[in-house]
């Protein structure tokens, strides 16, 4: 049972925080996430970054689509703009890595809003088409831009540096990716503790009132667009620096639908959804790998039987996350909560 | 008392509909002024045309003087013009408290990035808000019970509340209320006039309302403009509108008993 955290100040009301018991699992949370690469072995150390990017840019896709309520499928073209802009800073400048990946995520703010520019006058499936349209003109420059891109061979890298140290593990390159990860969806949160998120919000529910009520759809729907493709565009240099190559491979159209099946299943419009959506999208297809290998001493033919398989138990899965949880998986996590902060009374 | 909003021979046509024709009336400053008429007369289209989400064809709205021609609506509502809506348009995914705060959205400045960081004056305004709109808005609407619930599971008088109090945040200078009681039991309406009322004294607030409950209309209303099939038929004081054979006709189909009566028993005159 929750009790006693009745409020002196609008301040203390207004936290993230509410309460000393949240407070303290935070710490803890934070705690475990940086005692994680010291226990964890090199396959769980590469799965937690590859975790830490995709949260960074679901996080990014759920401000537009979860809370903005404009589909996007230009993810993976933002993240491009971001892996690639990360890679020609590399090769052709000394700048350390907090500079490229801002520049990362402001130039990939910029494409960003103008794929955006339609979505004044269309909305819905429309949208989502306009921003596949502009996704494709992003992989098309990728591949044709030799002088710059590489073209189809893409762009090799060195490691992340900042003063002399180079980042050229994994293990180095999670003290990079979960520190920003954790500040990013923070930022996120903030957001929509003020003006900007409600009006992002009040987009979704209702865009004509909204304008009534004195919200500049225009310029809230490109912010959104900005923000959105400010955090695919760092993940996109992320993942160029975590996997030291950049190819117009690396994003494909793909890429863009595994974004957004991680919002959805993770629960469009919350924040910890998204989180646990891209760590439901990355995990599971791995967990499954493993569940194989678990087989294979029991039944040989298991890799045989199951490699063909898992694509569509994954599949399956989602399906039924969507019919027996609509609301993704941040709702079982808000029941369990409630559970516990009504307990040992029920309802 | 002066006229804060004066309509001036305003026309609006959707294809052959013409939903408004020559429509002119005034709104005096500091009084509570319904537009009524039968359903479909004009007066939601009236309502849009103001704030600026329909474009007439003819005609002009001045607003303190000035015309309203080629203002964008986010503009209107930052100069002070405030509304709620016949189907209740509260944002679903947000809390009471969070719709309200939404209200005030016209009066802050903060940007993208203060919002990232929630920090100084970002904070501040926030903190600013959350006081004004506790102290002003919840108090006085009695609503700080559900501040922390989400608007769709509220009952339907309380969310055309929350609405007012919306529209409240915004800091009205006119106010225009679109059906505020309409589907609200007896105590709510009664709760509604109040409401409105104190609005009109304690805030200084202009009302412009539409409304259908007569007797309500009728009570708390200064000035009352008719309109029936997008012509004003006339306005004037509740007394003087109440008595117009005109009004009566549009309401009743007719002001003349004899014919009414015909038309009620058309065989007696045989007889």
């Amino acid at each position: 049972m929750r009790i006693g955290d009745a409020k002196q100040s609008y301040e203390a009301d207004e936290a993230i925080w509410t309460s000393s018991t949240q407070k303290i699992w935070f710490a803890c949370f934070l705690l475990a996430l940086a005692v994680f690469p010291f226990m964890a072995d090199a396959y769980f150390l590469y799965m937690g970054c590859l975790v830490g990017i995709a949260v960074i840019s679901t996080t990014g896709l759920n401000i537009l689509t979860g809370f903005t309520g404009l589909i996007s499928l230009g993810q993976a073209g933002f993240m491009g703009v971001g892996g690639y802009t990360v890679a020609w800073m590399s090769i052709n400048t000394e700048l350390p890595f907090p500079i490229t990946l801002l520049f990362a995520g402001l130039l990939a703010a910029a494409v960003g809003i103008l794929v955006g520019l339609p979505s004044l006058r269309v909305k819905g499936l429309y949208l989502a088409i306009a921003t596949l349209a502009g996704s494709v003109f992003l992989h098309f420059i990728f591949a044709e831009w030799e002088s710059v891109t590489g073209g189809m061979g893409g762009l090799s890298l060195e490691p992340a540096h900042f003063f002399g140290f180079t980042f050229q593990s994994d293990f180095r390159m999670y003290f990079i990716i979960v520190p920003l990860a954790v500040l990013m969806v923070l930022g996120a949160k903030n957001v929509f503790r003020t003006r900007t998120g409600r009006a992002f919000i009040a987009i979704r529910d209702r865009d004509i009132s909204a304008e009534i009520l004195g919200i500049n759809l225009l310029r809230y729907k490109l912010m959104s667009f900005a923000l959105s493709s400010f955090y695919a565009g760092v993940a996109g240099g992320l993942f160029a620096y975590f996997y030291r190559v950049v190819t117009p491979e690396s994003f494909p159209l793909s890429m863009s639908i595994f974004y957004l099946a991680a919002v959805i299943v993770g629960g469009m419009g919350n924040l910890l959804g998204g989180i646990l959506g891209a760590a439901f999208m990355t995990l599971i297809p791995e967990a499954l790998g493993l569940l194989t290998a678990a087989l294979t001493p029991f039944y040989p033919n298991a890799p045989i039987f199951m490699s063909p398989m898992l694509e569509i138990i994954f599949g399956a899965l989602i399906v039924g996350f969507l019919i027996f949880e609509p609301h993704g998986l941040a709702e079982i996590w808000h029941r369990i909560r409630r559970f516990f902060s009504l307990w040992p009374f029920r309802n | 008392m002066p006229n804060i909003l004066e309509i001036n021979n305003l026309s609006l046509s959707f294809g052959g509909v013409k939903a408004l024709q020559d429509v002119s009336f005034r709104v005096p400053e500091n009084a509570v002024t319904t537009v009524i008429g039968p359903n479909g007369a004009g007066k939601t289209s009236l309502f849009n045309c103001i704030s600026g989400f329909y474009k007439p064809q003819q005609g002009t709205i001045r607003y303190q003087g000035d015309v309203l021609a080629g203002i964008k609506p986010p503009a209107r509502a930052a100069m002070g013009l405030a509304r709620t809506f016949q189907n209740i348009a509260l944002f679903r995914g947000m809390t009471v408290l969070d719709n309200i705060k939404l209200g005030a959205h016209v009066h802050m400045k903060s940007g993208l990035l203060g919002s990232l960081a929630y920090f100084g004056a970002t904070r501040r305004e926030e903190m600013a808000v959350r006081r004004d709109v506790e102290k002003h808005i919840i108090d006085f609407l009695e609503i700080d019970h559900i501040r922390r619930q989400s608007v769709a599971s509220l009952s339907y008088g309380l969310q055309k509340r929350v609405e007012l109090a919306r529209a409240l945040a915004m800091r009205p200078k006119v106010l225009m209320l679109d059906e505020p009681v309409a589907g609200m039991n007896r105590e709510e309406k009664e709760d509604m006039a109040r409401f409105i009322l104190d609005i009109r004294e304690e805030w200084g607030v202009t009302v412009l309302m539409v409304e259908h409950d007569m007797s309500m209309v009728m009570d708390i209303s200064d000035h009352i403009a008719v309109l029936n099939f997008g012509r004003v038929i006339t306005e004037g004081l509740p007394a003087e509108v109440q008595n117009n054979p005109e009004v009566i006709e549009a309401y009743l189909g007719t002001s003349d008993m004899d014919s009414l009566r015909k038309k009620l028993n058309p065989e007696r005159e045989v007889a």
